[in-house]
């Protein structure tokens, strides 16, 4: 897929995000943008997914995703892009998007496989837990002989939470290079910036300490260099070293009121702000 | 009452290694994770002879239960086995959002529960892991009572599809129980038939209830007995049954009051037949350190204590 193509699912993916928000006026934007352009790279262009489709012309589902690379969302409070992505990439109709946080609904505030929606392979919210469920993924692929790529993407400030650690020593021990951890390095978390809350030191040298293999996208909100970053740490798997992507991005991305600090964290847009954030996202492929 | 006479002594635990050895052998897809506890969880036998389904996951519980929620996606059955202590309370988060939320095919299989590890103490003696299983939706809990009726408890858990919390022990007890029993979660097991009085019990004090079944019948009252090796789902049935018959029960369980078998038990009578109740359970404390004899001696887990509240309840139905 072209760069162009891929950054126009992305400005409707960000349209999404504030209206789904704005519409049960909660859930989090802030992050949800940061990481569209990286969810977009994935589930578009990067992991090699199952294309077949069911009755109804959405893509079939099937928990153990044999021969598929699989992702996992440890951060799950920036579930808004997940599911926008799903629902783009043909997991489930585009309308359901209108759920998000509703009663009754599949799209829970976090990410849930509860309530069976398609493409969800694990519960995530409570934070820290997604590495150790990836590497289970991985050690169980490698078990089965699968030559496929489990993608686990984790918060900065998620890696304040000790089990974080506990994964970050076991993927190298057990030698997993088909496993690639994102780390979304944008600096912010609810409380304020994450060197103020509780910092974060040298990732970089400690993921390396740990037996990783570290590489840097710098903006993880230039789809050229996302592409680019992800085929890069492809390119590194199979060489028994796990790979950590220290990913930068902006937190509220692509809405210029909703960068630069961590107030729009957790924080639905009003009537007002969302006319204005939607003046600023193209509507590329129609809005659900 | 029904006969159950031993010819030896066992660990539960044993009996868990025992059927993790027969899923080694028969099952392709179980795999074992352990958090730097292999002998005490007596599963050398599997990793010998299954070294490839072996995961070695250090002193880290909590990733632990997550690499196993992660190893079912791709179809495999892994059990993660650590101290009762580690398995439950220290990791109750993880079991809540990876396993029994995510609806994953996980069995949590823990050793050295309760007060009878021992000598190490109230840090490693759990006595609230049933209670807390309990109340997790989705989870189903095991406490079996001899080295056969864990093993047999074992490889029924690895046919169940879904979270199974399988709860055994240190100490080595008496074996009696039948070793080609049939194993049906979710069912109770008629120990004894009797009429004055309902014995319901889990783990080895099914077999204190045995003994205490003994002395009662030489005082000339007849016990029933009925072992609760699932605690959830509970046989509320069968529990029924017996209560409506002898109108009043002791419920006996290595584990506090509080949230226990005994409490499963009094929320099915409340529910549907009042009738008189007593616990044999630990009341509200922590344990400490002594042989596994003397604590049930010291917190009242052993058949004495049965016989006597046994009276106290009959005492007490109208």
């Amino acid at each position: 897929m072209q760069t162009k193509e891929l950054q126009d699912i992305a400005s409707q993916v960000r349209r999404d995000i504030v209206r789904m928000v704005h519409a049960c006026q909660s859930g989090h934007p802030g992050g949800s943008l940061g990481c569209t352009d990286l969810l977009v790279g994935l589930y578009f262009q990067q992991m090699k997914i199952n294309n077949r489709k069911g009755k109804g012309g959405n893509l079939t589902f099937n928990m153990d995703g044999t021969n598929e690379d699989l992702f996992f969302l440890s951060n799950g409070h920036i579930s808004p892009v997940f599911y926008s992505v799903l629902a783009h990439r043909g997991y489930f109709d585009k309308a359901e998007l209108g759920t998000f946080r509703k009663i009754n609904s599949r799209l829970q505030g976090h990410p849930t496989t509860h309530e069976h929606l398609p493409g969800i392979r694990i519960a995530s919210g409570s934070l820290g837990q997604g590495l150790s469920v990836a590497i289970g993924a991985a050690l169980a692929k490698r078990l089965n002989g699968e030559k496929t790529t489990i993608y686990c993407l984790m918060g900065d400030g998620e890696q304040q939470e000790g089990q974080v650690w506990e994964a970050a020593q076991a993927a190298p021990h057990h030698k997993l290079d088909n496993l690639i951890g994102i780390i979304d390095l944008n600096g912010q978390q609810i409380d304020g910036p994450t060197e103020k809350v509780m910092s974060n030191r040298d990732l970089k040298a400690k993921y390396k300490a740990f037996g990783w293999n570290v590489l840097d996208i710098k903006d993880g909100n230039d789809m050229e260099q996302v592409i680019t970053g992800l085929r890069k740490a492809k390119r590194l798997l199979g060489k028994g070293q796990p790979v950590m992507i220290l990913l930068k991005t902006e937190m509220g991305a692509g809405v210029d009121f909703m960068m630069g600090s961590h107030k729009w964290h957790g924080v639905a847009p009003n009537d007002e702000q969302l006319a204005a954030a939607l003046a600023q996202l193209p509507e590329t492929l129609g809005d659900y | 009452m029904t006969k159950y006479p031993f010819t030896e002594k066992k660990d539960t635990r044993s009996g868990f290694g025992a059927g993790m050895t027969e899923l080694g052998r028969t099952n392709p897809n179980v795999v074992t994770l352990c958090a730097d506890l292999v002998g005490s969880l007596k599963i050398d036998t599997f990793i010998k002879e299954n070294p490839e389904r072996f995961i070695q996951c250090g002193i880290a519980e909590a990733n632990m239960i997550g690499v196993a929620a992660g190893l079912t996606i791709g179809g495999k059955i892994p059990f993660a086995t650590t101290f009762a202590n580690f398995g439950s309370s220290r990791v109750y988060d993880q079991i809540r959002q990876s396993v029994a939320y995510s609806d994953k095919n996980v069995k949590i299989a823990v050793s050295h529960a309760g007060l009878t590890l021992g000598e190490d103490g109230a840090t490693h003696q759990i006595l609230e892991d049933l209670a807390m299983m309990r109340a997790m939706p989705n989870m189903t809990v095991i406490n079996p009572c001899d080295f056969n009726q864990t093993k047999a408890a074992t490889i029924a858990a690895a046919n169940h599809e879904g979270p199974v919390y399988l709860r055994f022990g240190r100490p080595v007890v008496p074996v009696f129980t039948s070793p080609d029993q049939k194993f049906e979660i979710g069912k109770a097991w008629m120990v004894s038939e009797g009429k004055d009085v309902s014995i319901i019990a889990t783990g080895h004090l099914v077999w204190e209830a045995i003994q205490a079944c003994e002395i009662l019948e030489a005082q000339g009252i007849s016990a029933e007995i009925l072992n609760i090796h699932t605690i959830k789902p509970l046989d509320e049935k069968a529990i029924l049954k017996s209560v409506r018959k002898t109108k009043c029960v002791v419920s006996c369980e290595e584990h506090q009051a509080n949230g226990g078998l005994g409490d499963a038990i009094a929320q099915t009578l409340a529910k549907n037949f009042l009738a008189p109740q007593e616990y044999i359970a630990v009341n509200d404390s922590f344990g400490e350190s002594g042989t596994p004899t003397q604590l049930m001696e010291k917190y009242g887990l052993n058949a004495a204590t049965i016989v006597e509240k046994a009276l106290k309840v009959i005492a007490r139905k109208a």
